[in-house]
């Protein structure tokens, strides 16, 4: 009978090949190390943190363009947590806010309805970063607004997909061997679109969720397809992952949202790696990413090479000595989800 | 990248529903599923994304058992 | 009514309201006599901190910003070893705060310091523009009662005792101000009756320390450097309300970082550990205690995750905002 406890002990045993999984998403690097599962298998697996903390790869421009609109009179910037921290080419909008900018954290970008409705004379902007998961929470904002008539409220939108940015780094990368894929993002975009990409690049792309035992699981299953010569989808999170995703999100996108091509903190252009609104909802668009957004790279950083799984976040000269969570010189130390940030915290040297 | 955590909802409201996510209640907005009272549902930013086929814990066993299977084969 | 500038004026104004509010609830020999300065009669060693509270909302599930005021400095004293005795209040009220709200929060300070045992024995009230907030000032004067309890004094070996369920304060606040409806109260309550049994059954006490800002990974780690010593501690011991944990998993936050006003850990030596649990569990706000780890060779803070793997813990960076992505 095969439990957690001879499924971890083979992990840890695992004396094959090197392999090298990366893991899209950066809930999943979160769980990684909260869960200690790198102590937990062989050395030769090697777990490398990619793309996909929205905050990581958003062009410093985009923070300007928000922190300005931030100190503007009678003007307000609603966003995440985590947005706060995210250095544009000077400031940050924590910086901003203590400089007198009006910027307000929300939990949900549907909060904001009641937000600009409350205050009509100040005009709100939404800052919308993410991935599929949070885009079709935009629309039905853009929904709200427009039943609503809602004047003083519109987005500005830094929004990317994945699965050009997993193409990227198959065509660019030659080290990575397998997927972890983003369980979230898959919710929506469905399992299916993996299946193309593991026949279409010769790797297994694996689908988990984020419990502990869900990572475990689907690091086991990478492990014996690559043992095995396997390439294949597989979906280890099927109670909300289907083969179509969730067609009503997916239709919301595509009625506000167009592709795009789209810039890369640290990476550059991706061709059509981004979505803007569509120009008969321009109105509700307050100034968002596009493949014009420029990036101002700090000197010695080499926050792209950690996000393509070129280096570890401990290989930059940066790291831990000009860069730190107190004074963070690149995007993927700023973010709790960002690779740097984590490691730094958890010391992973 | 997503943080998105599973809850029960409790009551509908239109387009919203109230959503017990371990004794916390929280009103998410539920447009993007299809979902009555008593389905688990997934929250992310306020809103559901989907309907949970089954227990969380439980898929996680039957995730070892799945693997389990697929040694067999290969054996 | 409302405050205004003339309630800071240092006039008729004033003097209403230190006798309507601050007189009525904090009623005591020393104070009354209306000093300048509070003549205090003390013996020995005494343990002396400060401390300010700007919470927001001032009222919260489980407590308030005038409990907290009395709690922080109470517990402070305490986890140097010391009976907190006196204590002072600094008021900066804005103008448009309610006087009913004062008197609310001066209330609420009288019970916590009557539960404390401590008495409010000087204040001040300062006026200043805005828009109704309240801001508090507390210090507090202890006798030690027991020496060498440090954050350097802690040896390999020793236990750590952590007092309760991590979390609730913080998670209360967040309920607040997230709009998010459950039944999480605030821990916010004063640890001197736990000190005091701890004491008086003659645990060799090596450290204490309250876990407030920063959680306890934060603690843990300033005990580490401290004492130069290795912290290992068990994440499935950890005590933790379902509640809770529902809460951080919608917000993204993480219990071990967010804070606490009514929970300490105490380092004891290893042999001591399980009487030192036993008194702790049977003391007022010490029922959900555990052993939740062990001072180790080496730096650092180790957790052994519920899957048995080792995640290292460092301290808390920045605020605790809630993330969704």
């Amino acid at each position: 009978m095969k439990t957690l406890e001879t499924i971890k002990k083979e992990l840890k045993e695992y004396d094959g090949k090197n392999i090298r999984i990366m893991e899209v998403c950066g809930t999943h690097t979160s769980s990684i190390f909260k869960n200690g599962i790198r102590s937990l298998i062989s050395p030769r697996i090697k777990l490398i943190s990619g793309p996909g903390c929205p905050v990581c790869v958003t062009a410093s421009s985009y923070i300007d363009r928000l922190v300005e609109y931030s100190l503007k009179d009678n003007h307000c910037v609603l966003t995440f947590g985590d947005m706060m921290k995210v250095k544009g080419s000077e400031l940050t909008l924590t910086e901003s806010k203590a400089m007198g900018g009006n910027v307000k954290i929300l939990y949900s970008p549907l909060g904001a309805v009641k937000v600009s409705m409350k205050n009509p004379d100040t005009q709100f902007v939404f800052a919308a970063v993410g991935f599929e998961t949070t885009i079709p929470i935009y629309a039905l904002l853009i929904e709200e607004i427009i039943k609503n008539n809602i004047k003083n409220l519109r987005i500005m939108t830094s929004l990317k997909t994945i699965i050009p940015a997993i193409s990227y780094i198959c065509t660019n990368e030659k080290n990575i061997d397998a997927f972890l894929c983003p369980g979230h993002v898959s919710v929506i975009i469905g399992s299916s679109v993996y299946s193309e990409m593991a026949l279409k690049y010769r790797k297994p792309f694996v689908i988990g969720g984020f419990e502990g035992g869900h990572i475990i699981a689907a690091i086991y299953e990478i492990v014996r397809q690559i043992s095995n010569n396997e390439c294949n989808m597989k979906n280890m999170y099927q109670s909300a992952v289907t083969a179509e995703g969730n067609e009503k999100a997916k239709a919301l996108i595509d009625k506000y949202f167009e592709a795009a091509d789209d810039y890369w903190r640290g990476i550059g252009i991706i061709e059509g790696s981004g979505l803007k609104l569509r120009t008969e909802y321009k109105d509700f668009d307050a100034g968002s990413t596009s493949s014009e957004d420029v990036d101002v790279t700090p000197a010695g950083c080499k926050c792209a090479d950690v996000i393509l799984g070129r280096i570890t976040p401990q290989e930059c000269p940066l790291f831990g000595k000009a860069c730190s969570p107190l004074n963070a010189v690149g995007a993927c130390m700023v973010s709790s989800e960002g690779a740097c940030g984590i490691w730094y915290r958890n010391c992973e040297v | 990248m997503c943080v998105a955590v599973p809850g029960k909802i409790v009551e509908i409201n239109g387009d919203t529903a109230k959503v017990d996510i371990l004794g916390n209640i929280y009103e998410a907005n539920i447009k993007l599923v299809s979902a009555k009272i008593g389905d688990y549902v997934l929250i992310h930013a306020g809103c559901a994304i989907e309907v949970l086929k089954k227990d969380m814990a439980k898929e996680i066993l039957s995730l070892f058992n799945d693997l389990e299977e697929e040694q067999n084969e290969d054996s | 009514m409302k405050i205004n500038m003339s309630h800071g004026s240092g006039g008729k104004q004033t003097e209403d309201l230190i006798n309507r509010i601050f007189l009525k609830h904090f009623d005591n020999n020393i104070l009354n006599r209306l000093e300048d300065a509070a003549v205090l009669d003390i013996k020995g060693k005494i343990a002396y901190t400060t401390d300010s509270f700007v919470v927001t909302p001032l009222f919260f599930s489980g407590g308030d910003i005038g409990k907290l005021a009395v709690c922080g400095t109470v517990n402070d004293i305490c986890m140097m070893g010391a009976i907190p005795k006196y204590l002072t209040a600094g008021f900066i009220i804005e103008e448009g705060a309610e006087i009913e709200t004062i008197d609310k929060i001066a209330f609420s300070m009288k019970l916590s310091a009557e539960e404390a045992g401590i008495k409010i024995v000087a204040g001040d009230t300062k006026v200043i523009e805005g828009q109704g907030g309240i801001y508090i000032n507390t210090s507090g004067i202890g006798e030690i009662v027991k020496s060498g309890v440090s954050i350097s004094n802690c040896q390999k070996g020793d236990a750590i005792i952590l007092s309760g369920n991590l979390g609730d304060h913080h998670a209360a606040i967040m309920s607040e101000r997230m709009e998010i409806e459950n039944n999480i109260k605030s821990d916010c309550a004063p640890l001197v009756s736990i000190v005091k049994n701890l004491f008086d059954s003659n645990i060799e006490v090596h450290c204490m320390r309250d876990v407030t800002r920063g959680g306890l990974a934060t603690v843990l780690n300033e005990i580490s450097s401290a004492s130069n010593c290795g912290v290992e501690i068990y994440e499935a011991v950890l005590p933790i309300s379902n509640e809770v944990r529902g809460l951080c998993n919608i917000l993204g936050l993480d219990p071990l970082y967010m804070a606490n006003e009514g929970k300490m850990i105490a380092v004891v030596p290893g042999k001591q550990a399980k009487t030192a649990l036993e008194v702790v569990r049977k003391s007022r706000y010490g029922e959900n205690a555990q052993i939740i780890g062990h001072i180790v060779d080496g730096s650092g803070v180790t957790m052994i995750t519920t899957l048995q793997g080792s995640r290292i813990l460092d301290v808390l960076y920045g605020e605790g905002l809630p993330r969704i992505c």
